[in-house]
């Protein structure tokens, strides 16, 4: 399931096309210069094969429940990096017109979301780290699961922010980040086992797929700094993810963080002056807006009135009655046409 | 798993749509790519609790649907796909938002309510502009439209590629996937001993499969040009429906259609 258009705002959306074409230029400019052609049909094809694994249903062990693959991992595994993010930009594409999969406006963000963290991040940072040292079942196991989860984690909390941005849902920050970083935890580790048992598969049965994929580096920055910053990510991202399972798991804790992010004082400082504000810009922009909250107004200003009320039904039969009269009119000239 | 597969099969017919020759089929790709992300831009910009405001724009759909003869039931299974997610996050709203903004009949109206139903409507209307814009243009003329508006060859190319063989990559898979069932007919989805096989020889298969497919399309001349649909030229059908449909997101966005012809009819009655 991917972020809807009706979840955002054009800002948001507007901002994550720009960094997803942004990386999806510069992934095609890669691709370009260390030109293997067999590339282009190979991604074509990998893509449909995301599609049809997404099928498959896997049994969790434990649980009594399934789960399925996402496969922006496996893809920059087997592809390398930029090949693997174009990839997935396609599949998102395919699966926004077709399957209504996330909305076409929040295309750009679903992007970003499922496809850099795996490929530019997860990938290099952690995969390719662990399988420096030569590959073997163990370190696979490892470099999968930790890059799996650490991407997902990522992806999740990039939805979160690009979400309260658009200020289209009530849900506090706290409660909503909490929900989305336990859940996709859960789902991070059975991705990273998928993802692990099948690279080992590839590994045993073809092991140069593996070991040449994403020969060139994405981007070579300071490794003393990486080294640093790196397992604290990790730890990070694992701690919270462990966290946030534990605390919504937590009534009490919920609760808690819901009441103090709803309460009344809060709504009452930012009434007056984001009622105002976004008055202006509602009757002014056409583009898209420039301020973060500006799609929220004040609810007195719903259009709650009568007339508001008895016009929206009219509008509404009109419409259907518009329907009504081209469908009738089209069939009418279909008959007269046969 | 059978599930699923009748779901995208189903969407399939939406590509066969395209095929159909109404006056919204014939219209320049690229303005209905225009058109489409216009529509969908105006209507997230709505405000988080105004429903009136968003009921006039129902007619586009409404308009592409009729014209273009497209049939409800493909659209309808598209928005029970995309409802689902929209709904379990938006639902929380009436919960949490309990500012109560009138009464009717005796019932609270609170404004978690009016936002909640905002979001559902602005769900159905992206949505269905959007698969609207597939069953009237199908796949191939949506590429040959992102051609001409510079997006690279390459990835072009991979697109239309990827999208060829969904089919028979599903088919593949499928058949993998029935030929474990049949032989562990107690068991819910796959067991985790053959996580790995299964798919990694899919995807074994599906490499090899593709380096044919290279080879096959070297030894036809494939030389990285474009090799699809050519588009016509912008005539003055595509420019009025341009301009109408502009016209027309302008004047809802500013005017409240809605309260307009409220207050006509109230007024009369009066």
């Amino acid at each position: 399931m991917h972020m809807a258009d009706a979840l955002i705002t054009p800002l948001v959306g507007g901002a994550m096309y720009i960094a997803a074409a942004k990386v999806g230029t510069d992934s095609i400019n890669k691709i370009k210069d260390d030109m293997d052609e067999t590339k282009v049909p190979m991604m074509g094809v990998m893509g449909a094969f995301v599609f049809a694994v997404q099928m498959i249903n896997f049994t969790i062990p434990g649980t009594g429940s399934s789960g399925h693959l996402g496969g922006g991992m496996l893809l920059a595994a087997v592809l390398g990096p930029y090949a693997g993010f174009l990839t997935m930009a396609a599949v998102l594409i395919i699966q926004a017109l077709f399957f209504a999969d996330g909305g076409l406006l929040a295309l750009g963000c679903n992007i970003f979301n499922l496809g850099f963290y795996t490929c530019f991040i997860a990938y290099p940072l952690i995969y390719k780290r662990v399988l420096k040292k030569g590959c073997s079942t163990v370190r696979i196991t490892w470099a999968a699961m930790l890059a799996s989860i650490v991407g997902l984690q990522l992806g999740a909390f990039s939805v979160v922010v690009q979400t309260m941005l658009s200020g289209k849902l009530e849900l506090p920050f706290t409660s909503f980040l909490l929900m989305m970083q336990s859940i996709h935890l859960a789902i991070g580790i059975v991705e990273g086992m998928i993802t692990a048992a099948v690279i080992s598969f590839i590994w045993k049965a073809r092991p140069e797929l593996v070991e040449s994929a994403g020969a060139a580096e994405p981007g070579g920055s300071k490794s003393s700094l990486k080294r640093i910053l790196l397992p604290l990510l990790i730890a990070t991202l694992l701690i919270g993810g462990i966290l946030s399972w534990y605390a919504s798991g937590n009534p009490d804790g919920l609760e808690w963080s819901l009441y103090n992010s709803t309460g009344q004082e809060e709504l009452e400082q930012t009434g007056e002056l984001h009622k105002k504000l976004s008055d202006i810009q509602n009757k002014l922009a056409i583009l898209p807006d420039y301020s973060f909250k500006a799609g929220i107004e004040a609810p007195e200003q719903a259009g709650t009135s009568t007339s508001g009320i008895v016009g929206s039904v009219i509008t509404l039969l009109l419409t259907v009655s518009v329907g009504i009269i081209i469908k009738a009119f089209t069939r009418k000239t279909a008959k007269n046409n046969t | 798993m059978g599930n699923m597969t009748l779901v995208y099969y189903k969407m399939f017919i939406l590509d066969e749509l395209a095929e159909k020759k109404t006056a919204i089929h014939r219209i320049n790709p690229v303005i209905k790519l225009a058109v489409t992300l216009a529509y969908l831009l105006l209507v997230v910009s709505y405000g988080k609790y105004d429903i009136s405001g968003l009921i006039p724009l129902f007619l586009y759909p409404v308009i592409i649907l009729t014209v273009g003869d497209i049939s409800l039931g493909p659209l309808l299974v598209g928005l029970a796909i995309a409802a689902p997610l929209v709904i379990g996050v938006g639902v929380f709203n009436p919960f949490l938002d309990r500012t109560i903004v009138f009464t009717v009949q005796g019932m609270d109206i609170t404004a978690g309510m009016l936002s909640f139903i905002s979001l559902l409507i602005k769900c159905v209307l992206t949505v269905t502009a959007a698969l609207l814009l597939l069953a009237t243009t199908g796949m191939n003329r949506i590429a040959a439209a992102l051609r001409r508006l510079h997006v690279p060859q390459i990835f072009i190319m991979q697109l239309l590629l990827t999208y060829r063989y969904i089919s028979v990559l599903m088919g593949e898979a499928s058949r993998m996937y029935n030929a474990y069932t049949l032989r562990a007919p107690n068991q819910k989805g796959i067991s985790r001993n053959v996580w790995g096989s299964l798919i990694g020889l899919l995807l074994l298969r599906t490499y090899d499969r593709a380096i044919r497919l290279y080879q096959a399309m070297k030894l036809r001349g494939f030389g990285n040009q474009y090799y699809g649909v050519s588009i016509d030229k912008l005539n003055k059908i595509d420019i009025i429906y341009l301009f109408a449909w502009t016209a027309f997101f302008l004047t809802a966005k500013f005017i409240n259609i809605s309260t307009l012809l409220g207050l006509l009819v109230t007024g009369v009655i009066k």
